[in-house]
């Protein structure tokens, strides 16, 4: 495959990267730990919500993040010419 | 019928299937024993590595230190769970692509290196081995509780067993014996958990449950209920921690990190059949582990609910059987202090009269929400299917650093096919029994260290792996700088604030407040930095690294794991 061509592949892999491992961030470190404290005034049902990220709801947006990406790279994939 | 009875039955039924499927997957070449010939379906190979990757800990340990915690047991919830996103889209497709074996393999070739190949193996060597102990310990103690067998004949029995299977079949023995050791483990947990559940609030799935009203007729939250009774005794609330929140982000960051880096984790990608596979295999382990680490919180909490109500401010005398049965293992002590034979239980050291060791939740859990007998068995197998096939996986990981990376790599490159079988054969036997050897004679050291093999891996692979793919100018200066710096780093704070070497120290003394469990996100900085400055100081990697690198950054050409 041309470098190029390549290169563009790399980029918007990186930028895919980017946007999934920002929200892998956002849902672990900053909702269940930076904000936990002024996210615990919400409540949703019996959980704090703060609380519900740490202990509950990263670990499910964690599974959405795998998926997500594998489709977005399948695609990719295949609009490059580099699938299997 | 008796918890013993029971017990062995089914022990005795789930002992069976592993031997059989040992027998039906045999492994006949290196590949098939290495990564079970490359053909394993991305859904099996998501539970393998479930099973592979849940231990002794996860399913023994891991809620019962929740439920003493609180809070803070996020950091194991989202370390362990984390790391298979960061292991899904930095790492897996990549290694999957580059098609070989071991993660010394693309190290070593990565860094056109065999002093690199050799840092690699001597790393996954001290993390797999300090790691493969704590299970057969695992088992000696599952063994001794139910079976009332001394923890000596629990651990040989264990090592009978995992030695079968794993010299026999090799990965391919190892994988498919996995998935049926996932579905034990997985049941194992969920009966328990659903029966407390609806027993507590009436919900039949626990995540649920967890943020719902108990049924007592009081209308109050569960976890409203718990930071109340926390209130009442002087504990911390539930909800809220204890620890500071920077220790918190680096204990979770160096977990993430560090599963990432787990040699026996990562070795279970190369065993899929294409890059397309090996991503969505890593989805699949995840939402097959998910099932239990959403549970496990909650049975924490129905846990430290159903304790506290049954201990606190009762009589001595009126405790139920299962209170007695733990008191004589010693992992329940209570010392009536003000002699009014009343158990206080309360946050107050000097006041409180009951310890309680938190590896006991899990297995006590039926037995306090006095479930049949047949539950308590089950709990029982699963926990020996979750060490037993965590020990084989590491196992592997062990033998095949022995055979191929030492011995075909380095030191008799023109070895047969056969001979290098023999010696993965061997390493594995070496390997069994020395981790039996530890399961039985635990060193002082083996459980502080346990917890640390991810900060060694997040200070050591994790780097060395993702720079490797992700930055192409780095070459063999840089990774063998940073790696070297880095364990060494974590291996000093380790020492110093675990094992009280180096002049030892206490919690005041850590650096920047962060506990030894942490550091490996420190260590793991360093290593960065440090690669970074020297691979910029000093050659480019030759043109056919940097092919290489380009190679695999596209899955086009993935075949199968080669043969070399």
């Amino acid at each position: 495959m041309a470098e190029k061509k390549l290169e563009e592949y790399w980029k918007k892999n990186i930028r895919y990267l980017f946007i999934l491992l920002s929200i892998w961030f956002l849902v672990s470190f900053v909702f269940g730990i930076f904000l936990v404290e002024p996210l615990n005034q919400i409540r949703m049902g019996g959980f704090k919500l703060g609380f519900w990220f740490a202990q509950q709801g990263s670990i499910y947006v964690f599974v959405i993040l795998i998926f997500v990406y594998m489709n977005w790279m399948n695609k990719l994939d295949k609009e490059y010419g580099v699938d299997e | 019928m008796s918890v013993k009875i029971w017990t062995l039955i089914i022990v005795g039924i789930t002992f069976t299937l592993y031997i059989a499927i040992a027998i039906w997957a045999r492994a006949g070449s290196t590949k098939e024993f290495y990564v079970a010939g490359g053909g394993v379906h991305p859904i099996a190979n998501g539970m393998a590595t479930a099973a592979d990757w849940m231990s002794a800990a996860s399913f023994i340990s891991m809620a019962g230190l929740i439920s003493f915690m609180g809070y803070d047991g996020a950091v194991y919830l989202m370390g362990w769970t984390g790391g298979y996103v960061l292991l899904a889209l930095l790492l897996a497709p990549y290694l999957r692509k580059f098609g070989k074996f071991t993660v010394p393999d693309f190290i070593g070739d990565r860094y056109y290196s065999n002093v690199a190949r050799t840092v690699a193996v001597i790393c996954a060597l001290i993390v797999s081995f300090t790691y493969v102990a704590g299970q057969m310990r695992g088992v000696g103690v599952v063994f001794s509780r139910f079976l009332e067998v001394p923890i000596t004949t629990g651990v040989i029995i264990g090592m009978f067993l995992v030695f079968f299977y794993a010299v026999l079949g090799g990965m391919k023995g190892i994988t498919y014996t996995q998935v049926a050791q996932y579905c034990v483990l997985i049941f194992a947990y969920m009966v328990p958990a659903i029966f407390i559940s609806i027993a507590m609030t009436g919900h039949v799935i626990p995540q649920f449950g967890f943020g719902s009203t108990v049924t007592d007729g009081s209308n109050v939250y569960l976890l409203d209920k718990l930071d109340g009774l926390h209130r009442d005794l002087g504990f911390a609330d539930y909800t809220s921690g204890t620890k500071s929140m920077l220790d918190v982000f680096a204990i979770t960051f160096a977990l993430m990190a560090g599963t990432a880096g787990l040699p026996h984790v990562i070795v279970r990608f190369f065993t899929v059949p294409s890059v397309k596979a090996a991503r969505k295999s890593a989805g699949w382990a995840l939402i097959f582990i998910m099932i239990l680490y959403t549970t496990a919180p909650a049975i924490a909490a129905f846990a430290r609910a159903n304790l506290i109500s049954t201990v606190s401010n009762k009589e001595y005398t009126l405790m139920p059987e299962w209170f007695k049965k733990w008191e004589a293992t010693g992992l329940i002590a209570f010392s009536d202090k003000n002699g009014d034979g009343l158990i206080q239980y309360v946050g107050d050291k000097d006041k409180n009269e009951l310890t309680i060791d938190r590896d006991i939740m899990v297995l006590a859990n039926p037995e306090i929400a006095q479930l049949p007998n047949w539950v308590i068995a089950l709990v029982a197998a699963g926990g020996l299917a979750a060490a037993l096939s965590t020990a084989a996986g590491l196992l592997l990981v062990i033998s095949t650093s022995i055979a191929h990376d030492l011995i075909k790599m380095q030191i008799k490159p023109d070895i047969s096919e056969k001979g290098e079988l023999l010696w993965a054969r061997i390493g594995a036997i070496f390997a069994v029994i020395i981790a039996g050897y530890f399961g039985i004679n635990p060193p002082g050291f083996v459980a502080a260290v346990v917890a640390l093999a991810f900060g060694l891996a997040a200070a050591s692979f994790f780097p060395a792996i993702v720079l490797g793919i992700f930055d192409k100018r780095m070459n063999r200066e840089g990774a063998i700088a940073g790696m070297v710096v880095g364990i060494s780093l974590m291996l000093f704070y380790m020492i110093k604030y675990k094992l009280q070497g180096f002049g030892g120290g206490t919690a005041e003394d850590w650096w920047f407040g962060i506990s030894p469990e942490g550091f490996g996100t420190v260590a793991m900085v360093v290593n960065l930095v440090v690669a970074f400055t020297v691979s910029r100081l000093t050659p480019a990697p030759p043109a056919h690294v940097q092919a290489l690198v380009d190679n695999i950054r596209i899955p086009r050409g993935s075949g199968e794991a080669h043969v070399h």
